[in-house]
């Protein structure tokens, strides 16, 4: 394969890391609550600003950065359970659907508010701290922050899969998504259970947020729109509910999109997503796995 | 005789429809006119979504795409056939329609969540191909110089025109609403929206009734969306973005849905409110996002959701005796 392809498949493997990631937030949280959130996209987009402030203000570090973020979005996460699903348990699904689609009003502008409307940047001299170089592996260029995207992300896929499989607290969490009553029945604190799937998926999307924003160097409030959404194509695309499937979709995707614009469709590059998303949902509404269960990741 | 007791029978719509149709001359600020266009528009809008979300309880969260579609056929076809106003709009409804059609059929096997996914997805790619379709929908340049309407020769210019042209158009949609709601057609919606499975029992077709739900849904937005394009005059992608449907949303959060005041009312209530309180116009989607949550956590159905409402004196209802004799006496009115 010429190097340049190569380069491209990693660019499209780091961009679709971070769809993955997003998704895989999106699938915890669907997985065990059976409801959709549309706020997912705003954590990530409030993990990205505390990420950039920690970096701009504190200390140009990409542990801190990604700690500090980890813990805003847990909280917020955990804020966002209670508001539209703990105190609309019994309520229909659309209800607290229209709040996650509130709330997600709320802090794209609540951040507009704050930070303002136009683009923000890490200067320079910073980015250069944090390791922005390229190294060259058998004349394939590769960015340290590439590296960084990538080694992360599988990082914390790891400490998804083994939180999940070898856990005490994943096997509680597999058994809500399973059966919730049942699990009640057996003592699980169910209401307990959501808040953590709730805070470790939002913790996902706003590690997502810190990569991307140093990645591409760019902070705005509507970061998470599109970005939110497309995760959440990759998220149905992979079954909803199977952890593998929406890495899978997520890498896809990024690919698909970066290899798009290769090849002179980069106008449309954003609608490949949607247009994978309905054809999923039309043609095989289990995703691309035959909706395997999240409970059932471990192949049992 | 029966024609005056008709008329005292309907005398608290007539009375409404005389409010809104008397009291705008009076206006002496233009500004004041737009926003009552504005909420005309929003009000089409609510309805077609309510006819959806109200009654037969299918969630579309991308509904601003059947506007779009509205705004863009109908723009299209004045300037590239030159067709005339009424012809656009009917044709601007259509094509709205046909693509209701064209996302209902396949979608509306699934359920629930999934129906409400496409509705996004199909948002998203509308809004993004509009965006980048240059030589079809000029990008984000939107098109530009579409020309007013005209009825019957004369051609509608000022805002007090534009403001008797839309309030027919919502009555317009009112009426046709209420018929449609009152009759086998919404009976059955409701029925869908009630206990799908008990509707299916009974010899609803479900599916078919849901397509034309959809369908017409998506046609009413259409024709919001023609309005829209003819009384701006000029349109572009961001017009139509997914926070548009969001706020569709919330104004059915807000005035309620399931019936043909609530989502009139909550058009209303949130261009008002953005317009009234000058300060919030920065604050503008604080108040839609918090609508949103605070509604469906203090009140889910909205103001004046979740029941029906009789604007007519059946005290001086012509014949009774004869709705009697059909056996609907039980049935909601409105």
């Amino acid at each position: 394969m010429p190097s340049f392809l190569l380069e491209q498949f990693i660019n499209g493997l780091t961009q679709g890391s971070v769809y993955a990631l997003l998704a895989l937030g999106f699938t915890l949280i669907f997985g065990t609550l059976r409801m959709v959130t549309f706020a997912h996209g705003e954590v990530y987009m409030i993990g990205a600003y505390v990420g950039f402030e920690i970096i701009r203000l504190l200390h140009p570090s990409f542990p801190l950065a990604l700690a500090a973020a980890l813990a805003a979005t847990a909280l917020l996460g955990i804020v966002v359970e209670l508001l539209a699903f703990h105190f609309l348990r019994n309520a229909p699904h659309a209800t607290s659907l229209l709040v996650t689609i509130g709330i997600s009003i709320l802090l794209v502008n609540l951040a507009q508010k704050i930070w303002g409307p136009e683009t923000q940047a890490i200067p320079f001299g910073t980015l250069d701290r944090l390791g922005d170089f390229e190294i060259e592996i058998a004349g394939v260029y590769i960015t340290f922050l590439q590296i960084a995207v990538l080694g992360v992300t599988v990082l914390l896929m790891l400490a998804l899969y083994f939180v999940i499989n070898r856990t005490r607290l994943g096997m509680v969490i597999r058994a809500t998504a399973q059966d919730y009553e049942a699990a009640y029945a057996m003592g699980v604190n169910v209401n307990v259970i959501y808040m953590a799937a709730f805070a470790m998926g939002s913790m996902l999307g706003g590690v997502a947020g810190v990569l991307v924003g140093v990645y591409y160097n760019m902070f705005y409030p509507t970061m998470g729109g599109l970005y939110g959404l497309k995760a959440f194509s990759a998220s149905v695309v992979g079954g909803l509910t199977s952890l593998p499937g929406a890495v899978v979709a997520g890498l896809l995707i990024g690919l698909v999109e970066t290899f798009s614009v290769e090849f002179g469709a980069s106008n449309f590059r954003h609608v490949f997503s949607f247009v994978f998303m309905i054809l999923i949902l039309l043609l095989r509404p289990g995703g691309l796995f035959g909706g395997k269960e999240m409970a059932h990741t471990r192949g049992d | 005789m029966s024609f005056v007791k008709s008329v005292l029978a309907h005398s608290p719509v007539l009375l409404i429809i005389a409010i809104f149709a008397g009291v705008p001359p009076f206006f002496t600020n233009m500004y004041h006119l737009q926003v009552l266009v504005f909420i005309g528009i929003y009000a089409i809008l609510a309805l077609s979504l309510n006819l959806l979300n109200g009654y037969v309880g299918l969630l579309s969260i991308g509904h601003a795409a059947f506007y779009a579609i509205g705004a863009y056929a109908s723009a299209k076809l004045s300037i590239e056939l030159g067709l005339p106003w009424v012809l656009a709009l009917a044709g601007a409804g259509a094509v709205s329609g046909l693509f209701g059609y064209l996302i209902a059929k396949p979608t509306l096997r699934l359920s629930g969540i999934y129906l409400t996914l496409v509705t996004l997805g199909f948002n998203m790619i509308l809004f993004l191909v509009l965006q980048n379709w240059m030589s079809f929908t000029n990008g984000p340049l939107g098109i530009m110089d579409i020309p007013p309407p005209s009825l019957f020769g004369c051609v509608v210019s000022s805002r007090l025109q534009y403001y008797y042209l839309i309030l027919a158009l919502v009555l317009a949609t009112v009426f046709s609403m209420h018929r449609l709601m009152t009759c086998r057609f919404g009976r059955a919606l409701t029925a869908i929206r009630e206990n799908e499975l008990a509707a299916e029992a009974t010899g609803v077709n479900t599916t078919r009734y849901k397509v034309q739900a959809f369908v017409l849904s998506a046609f009413y937005a259409g024709i919001a969306g023609s309005f829209y394009a003819h009384f701006v005059k000029y349109i572009s992608p961001d017009s139509f973005t997914i926070n548009e449907s969001f706020i569709l949303l919330a104004m059915l959060a807000f005035g309620g849905q399931g019936n043909l005041i609530g989502p009139v009312v909550g058009a209303a209530a949130l261009i008002l409110i953005p317009e009234i309180f000058r300060p919030l116009q920065e604050y503008r989607m604080f108040v839609y996002g918090g609508v949103l949550i605070v509604m469906m956590l203090v009140r889910r159905q909205g103001l004046l959701g979740g029941r029906s409402f009789r604007l007519r004196l059946t005290r001086f209802d012509p014949a009774p005796a004869g709705v009697y004799a059909r056996g609907d006496k039980f049935l909601p009115e409105g």
